[in-house]
């Protein structure tokens, strides 16, 4: 496309025709200030919504000021991003936001990562002009996201998110002026709604109107119990983010210091989800086979594709959206309720106490495992497999609040036997993981042959959708891959319209990018680049650990041999397996 | 009814519905109109008004005369002289004939109406219209 | 075959069947057929007559007698002695306010002498059900023209030559929209007719689709032929149940007589029309917001560009026009573009049509040529101030428009001199104020409504609108400061500069319009806590004179919290702490006492 010639405070730019001022102010370094803006296009996401008006500029020729983010430049184009007309309308637009915002920062679930607050502070705003009434709104309270809608500035970022990214359509505008504000339809709670908890509206959120429930303070009760022995586990994506929230590059891998941490904070057991990531390929993967063989044996009952079932959001979204679908997931339950069910259970005989006694809290790059933990079916006589579970913002909030100096702790190991695992467990964290780390062992299982390299590249990246073909000895596994539930909506339709790409297999994370880029984690403002490195860090832990393949884990084995027999048991399937049930919602 | 088919054919049909409304058409430019009004009082019905009137349209009609509005109106006081018209030619004075019957309404309408050439029967105006 | 010598026509728009219009047609009717008139006299139902403030209407054709206020049980008189005695109803005819003379016929009435009507050719004329009727006012054949003797572009060309500008407010030349639409390429286009009118008082697109609804079909279908779609969408609030009702009908006798449908005429031209149903939202009447409504999206702007004309409805190119401007299109294609350029002024040709509103005698619908003066609509047409009051104002262009006063009477009204005066045409509300109404309480009227009409969308309007008009209200209760005064001109201007739609960019306009031109009283009620019109109740207080209070205790009597105070035949006095300003006992007091000030 020809270049468009643009003028901006006397600085002449090139730029692509279809670019926006702000895209040609950026690329000669001026830092027009944008608040409702997102572009993450790596996702194909950009909020159009131009509705904040902070980035007003003014265009020669214009009657009005016109919004940075949303017009398009033209061939002799002269704009001014810094005028005393600018920087007024700005600072009034900014006034009125604020004016219209609770005073309550201090206390705020977003003080310090405030986009709103960067934005006073960048202004150097010391006085709101305007008084008047604030509009309010009821709370709504959910297991996972807390819905203050007094702090919304109608950025309309999640809107976006939910409807346009992940095509949940849970959020949407309502009420008009003054009351216009974003809600569930018809205002019923986020937990009546199709929401299915993924918590990406809260991980774009630029205040604190979207934030999850915190659940720092059980752990710190539970710690405090000297009945209880509490249990900790940590799933892959922690682990490649945590080191963000003190301070570290993006892409830092701070294993072990985790662990020390959370020795440090008082926890009997250190273990990794990583271990009940193993587990789940044994029983997913045997599963996968089971299907397939029986298939390939003219088995006319088989469900194919099989789907991944680890993503707690997703599973949300298919009981709620795809219900004619529910029999093609795998029975499998995740690796967080895996980990619970087998503490409580072979672990918690291993230590003679009884379950009950056992606390287990898992820290999780998620939201939507807080709902996950809490659904009645992985309860044993009302006491949960997974008593607490929190993020990975919330574990940083705990180490900061026991005076631990993340950044000068010495590495630590986790503790065994549930600690163990393979770089086929960690990958879990990355889109993709789930389905390579099966792929490992289903190779090794249906061929009967070692896999002379263990990476599968092809199923590795950032595109939405992606399909590749493995070949296992003579049967070529076809393999969909989509992360975002947008995508996962388009590859479902696929299957549901007769499968024209003959998928085998098909893993799906809720979230952009996977588990690294959790609604749990660490906020990105916007920056997919931070997604992409954590995405590296996890390939990195994976390239360095020892076994690379889940049916290799020593720990793994000894648990079949000494206490569920052999995948897919009875007792396997008891602990490990559970089913879907359509939730009919608005 | 069919479709229309053509524009010849809604032409056609855009003449065949005028009548419809060229009562209004010619009250909406009444002022450039010749106005004839019938009185149409008790005395007026009972000397045989309606059969002026409905001649008087009829003939107005098939002749197609796009200037001439028929109207009625009520006793005009000339008793005596019943059926009485008035004819208001437009930047004239109105003229009012007594004992019309249908052959003179032809008459009057032929003659004055057409050709402005007066003719017997004219009753001297002794009123003053609300126009005036 | 039978011949009407005579037609009464009723009033059928909304106001006048609220009015029980629709009963006099019947016992009209009724008794017509008792006197044996049924084959002499045709009995009507039409479009608006626009003299609402007189309704319900009765006109009897030819000779144009024009009665008001008429009752269904007048039916009888009017047809005894009117219809069979050719005895004019003398109490029933109107009475021109300054003469107090009865006007024997519309063609004498001071509200019609000054209109034009081109836009409302056929309201009150036709009976909108009527597709013939339609026809025989020449109905269709701008569109039997266009499709067999122009070509699209001669369409557009002759759109272009006559100056057509938008009505619903933003004045956009129509054939120049039609062109952009033309150039665009797509697979499949729409025309969208806009009518969503929303501005307070105003109604004259619901009655031209009350009145007149095929020129909205035929004017669409010539549009579509215009710019390549063949699709039309009409986009209709659902509280007009009465225009939804008449358009559905004049779409299916449209259909049942070819000219909505595949190959119309037989032309090859294939074109039909849906309706769509806001449900009354102000901002609906933006473009953009209109098409995200029609989607089955929350109605609310986005930026333009793209404009709809490149990305519409569904993406796709769209040409979006308002009722009236559809209304003047087939007129324009069948007499030509040189007539309508005679019509008007320099750049605004045509007539516009407006509703007249507020303190003004003849409350209705009226169009006139663009160029008439503000005098000529509010004292000829409109009859002059109500009450003899003086004239204060006057509000055009509804809540995105401004005040016009006194020195404006003379000014011509067309777009571009009401927008120099700070106001606009809008869609064609016309508001009047007296010497009563206080200005600051008139822009927070206006300010409450967009306020509560905004959606939401952007800062500027969802909280800029809001702090407005609780300035505004702190002003109207004096509690307001000077900073107060400045920042309510500084808040207006940053609205207006960056607010995303028209609605939020014109939000301002009464404050803008008004602080500068009534600044003193503005200061009044700042410095003074004074409402100079008197209307500002928090501001008031009330007065017993001396020198005529002869102590009869009525006062005292009514007030509801004991603040009047005095004995039997002598002097009272009010406790203006105790008082509550409800005003019972200025109402009570028949010596004229007691004062407000």
């Amino acid at each position: 496309m020809a270049d468009i010639k643009v003028t901006i405070d006397g600085k002449q730019v090139e730029v692509p025709e279809g670019s926006t001022v702000l895209q040609a102010a950026h690329k000669i370094g001026i830092d027009i200030p944008t608040l409702c803006h997102l572009d993450l296009h790596d996702i194909k996401m950009v909020n159009k919504a131009a509705s904040c008006r902070i980035c007003v500029v003014e265009v020669e020729g214009r009657r009005n000021l016109a919004p940075a983010c949303a017009t398009p430049v033209f061939d002799g184009m002269v704009v001014r991003t810094n005028t005393i007309r600018v920087l007024n309308a700005r600072r009034i637009v900014l006034e009125l936001l604020l004016s219209d915002h609770p005073k309550d920062c201090l206390v705020c679930s977003k003080s310090g990562d405030c986009e709103l607050q960067d934005m006073a502070e960048r202004f150097g705003l010391r006085k709101v002009r305007f008084d008047g009434s604030q509009s309010t709104y009821r709370k709504d309270y959910s297991k996972t996201i807390i819905r203050d809608m007094d702090k919304c500035i109608m950025c309309r970022r999640c809107e976006t998110m939910c409807n346009d990214v992940q095509t949940v359509g849970a959020l949407s505008g309502i009420n008009r002026g003054f009351n216009a504000v974003v809600a569930p339809a018809f205002e019923v709670n986020l937990e009546d709604s199709v929401c299915t908890h993924c918590g990406q509206c809260v991980a774009v959120c630029p205040v604190g109107a979207l934030s999850e429930e915190n659940l720092t303070w059980s752990v710190v009760e539970a710690l405090a119990d000297p009945e209880k022995v509490v249990v900790v586990q940590t799933a892959p994506a922690v682990r490649a983010a945590l080191g963000e929230e003190f301070g570290m590059q993006p892409g830092s891998l701070v294993t072990g210091k985790m662990v020390a941490a959370l020795r440090r904070l008082g926890f009997d057991y250190v273990f990794d989800t990583d271990f009940a990531a193993d587990l789940t390929i044994m029983e997913e993967g045997t599963e996968l086979l089971d299907r397939i063989k029986r298939f390939l044996d003219g088995d006319k009952t088989v469900k194919l594709p099989i789907l991944t079932s680890c993503c707690p959001g997703w599973v949300n979204f298919i009981e709620s959206q795809f219900q004619d679908l529910l029999d093609v997931p795998s029975s499998a339950k995740s690796p967080q309720q895996m980990f619970g069910s087998i503490a409580k259970s072979y672990y918690a005989e291993k230590l003679g106490i009884p379950r009950e006694k056992m606390v287990v809290v898992s820290v999780m790059p998620c939201l939507a495992k807080k709902y996950e933990s809490s659904r009645e079916e992985f309860t044993v006589d009302g006491n949960p497999d997974v008593d607490v579970s929190i993020s990975t913002r919330e574990l940083a909030h705990l180490i900061k609040k026991a005076n631990i100096d993340f950044n000068n702790l010495e590495d630590e190991e986790f503790d065994m036997p549930l600690g163990e695992s393979t770089g086929a467990a960690v990958i879990f964290g990355a889109t993709g993981g789930v389905i390579e780390a099966a792929t490992r062992t289903a190779y090794e299982l249906f061929t009967g042959k070692e896999l002379d390299k263990v990476d599968f590249e092809q199923l590795r990246g950032m595109d939405g959708v992606r399909v590749a073909t493995v070949k296992m000895g003579d049967l070529d596994l076809n393999i969909g891959i989509a992360h975002g539930l947008g995508n996962a909506r388009a590859l479902l339709e696929e299957v549901k319209s007769g499968n024209p790409r003959n998928l085998h297999a098909i893993e799906i994370m809720a979230c952009p990018g996977g588990c690294v880029g959790g609604g749990g984690q660490p906020y990105h403002h916007g920056n997919m680049e931070i997604i992409k490195k954590r995405a590296e860090a996890i390939y990195r832990e994976d390239a360095g650990k020892p076994i690379r393949k889940s049916h290799e884990n020593p720990a793994i084995k000894e648990l079949y041999e000494t206490y569920l027999g052999h995948p897919m048991s009875e007792k396997a399937h008891a602990l490990l397996h559970t089913s879907y049930t359509p939730k009919d919602r608005v | 009814m069919g479709k229309i088919k053509s524009l010849d054919e809604l032409r056609q049909l855009r003449e065949q519905y005028k009548s419809k409304v060229d009562i209004r058409e010619k009250g909406d430019q009444i002022e450039k109109m010749i106005q004839v009004r019938v009185a149409m009082a008790t005395c007026g019905i009972a000397s045989g008004a309606r059969d002026v009137m409905n001649t008087l349209v009829d003939e107005v009609t098939n002749r197609r005369l796009d200037n001439v509005v028929i109207s009625q109106t009520g006793c005009m006081g000339y008793c005596y002289a019943e059926p009485t018209i008035e004819v208001t030619i437009p930047g004239k004075d109105p003229v009012v004939f007594g004992e019309v019957n249908k052959e003179r309404a032809v008459e009057i309408l032929e003659k004055y109406i057409i050709n402005g050439e007066l003719l017997d029967g004219i009753i001297p105006v002794t009123h003053k219209t609300v126009d005036d | 075959m039978s011949r009407y010598k005579m037609h009464v026509l009723v009033c059928g728009g909304t106001g006048c069947v609220s009015s029980n219009s629709l009963q006099i047609v019947d016992n009209l009717k009724n008794h017509i057929k008792e006197n044996g008139l049924e084959n002499d006299i045709q009995v009507l139902k039409t479009g608006c007559f626009g003299f609402c403030e007189k309704g319900p209407i009765v006109k009897i054709l030819p000779d144009n007698t024009f009665y008001v206020q008429v009752k269904p049980e007048d039916a009888e008189i009017i047809v005894k002695e009117h219809l069979v005695k050719g005895r004019k109803v003398d109490k029933l005819l109107y009475k021109e306010p300054s003469t107090e003379k009865s006007i024997d016929d519309s063609k004498h009435m001071e509200f019609y002498k000054k209109q034009m009507r081109v836009a409302l050719r056929n309201c009150g004329f036709i009976d909108p059900d009527n597709i013939e009727e339609y026809i025989a006012r020449d109905g269709y054949q701008a569109l039997g023209k266009a499709l067999v003797e122009m070509t699209p572009e001669l369409v557009i060309e002759e759109m272009k030559k006559s100056g057509l500008r938008g009505r619903g407010g933003g004045g956009f030349p129509t054939g120049l929209k039609w062109e952009f639409a033309r150039k665009n390429k797509g697979d499949q286009k729409y025309v969208v007719c806009n009518a969503d009118e929303g501005d307070p008082g105003a109604f004259m697109d619901r009655s031209i689709l009350e009145g007149d609804p095929h020129s909205i079909v035929e004017a669409m279908a010539i549009c579509g032929y215009a710019i390549g779609a063949d699709k039309g969408l009409v986009y209709i609030r659902a509280e007009y149940p009465l225009a939804v009702k008449r358009l559905e009908k004049a779409i299916k006798d449209a259909r049942e007589y070819g000219l909505l449908g595949k190959n119309i005429l037989d032309s090859g031209f294939d074109f039909d029309i849906e309706i769509k149903y806001g449900a009354g939202a102000f901002v609906c009447g933006e473009e953009t917001a209109l098409i995200h409504s029609m989607e089955g999206e929350r109605g609310e702007p986005t930026t333009k560009p793209p404009f709809p004309a490149e990305s519409g409805y569904w993406g796709k190119p769209t040409n979006v026009n308002n009722v009236e401007t559809f209304a003047n299109v087939p007129v324009i294609l069948l007499k030509g573009a040189d007539w309508f350029q005679t019509i008007g002024t320099e750049k605004s040709k045509g007539t516009k049509v407006f509703a007249l509103a507020g303190k003004i005698n003849n409350v209705g619908l009226i169009e006139v040529p663009m160029g008439t003066t503000l005098r000529e609509v509010i004292f000829d047409i409109g009859g002059g101030i109500k009450d003899g009051k003086r004239f204060k104002a006057v509000q055009t262009g509804g809540p995105s428009g401004g005040c016009l006063t006194e020195e404006d009477l003379d000014t011509p009204i067309d777009f571009d001199n009401l927008l120099a005066k700070g106001s606009m045409m809008g869609s064609g509300g016309m508001i009047v104020m007296d010497e009563d109404d206080c200005m600051p309480s008139v822009a927070k009227f206006y300010l409450e409504f967009t306020e509560d009409e905004s959606c939401g969308k952007c800062t500027p309007c969802r909280i800029g609108t809001k702090r407005l008009s609780e300035l505004l209200d702190k002003v109207t209760k004096g509690q307001a400061t000077m900073e107060d005064l400045e920042m309510l001109k500084v808040l207006s201007e940053t609205i207006r500069d960056t607010a995303l739609c028209g609605l939020g960019q014109t939000a301002p306009n009464p404050v803008l319009s008004t602080i500068e031109t009534f600044w003193d009283e503005y200061v009044a009620h700042v410095k003074e806590n004074r409402c100079p019109a008197g209307q500002c109740t928090d501001l008031l207080k009330y007065f017993i004179l001396e020198e005529k209070c002869i102590g009869c205790t009525a006062c005292s009597r009514v007030c509801p919290v004991e603040a009047i105070s005095g004995k039997v035949k002598s002097v009272h006095v009010i406790d203006q702490d105790k008082c509550i300003k409800c005003g019972a006992c200025y109402d009570k007091c028949k010596f004229s006492a007691i004062i407000k000030k």
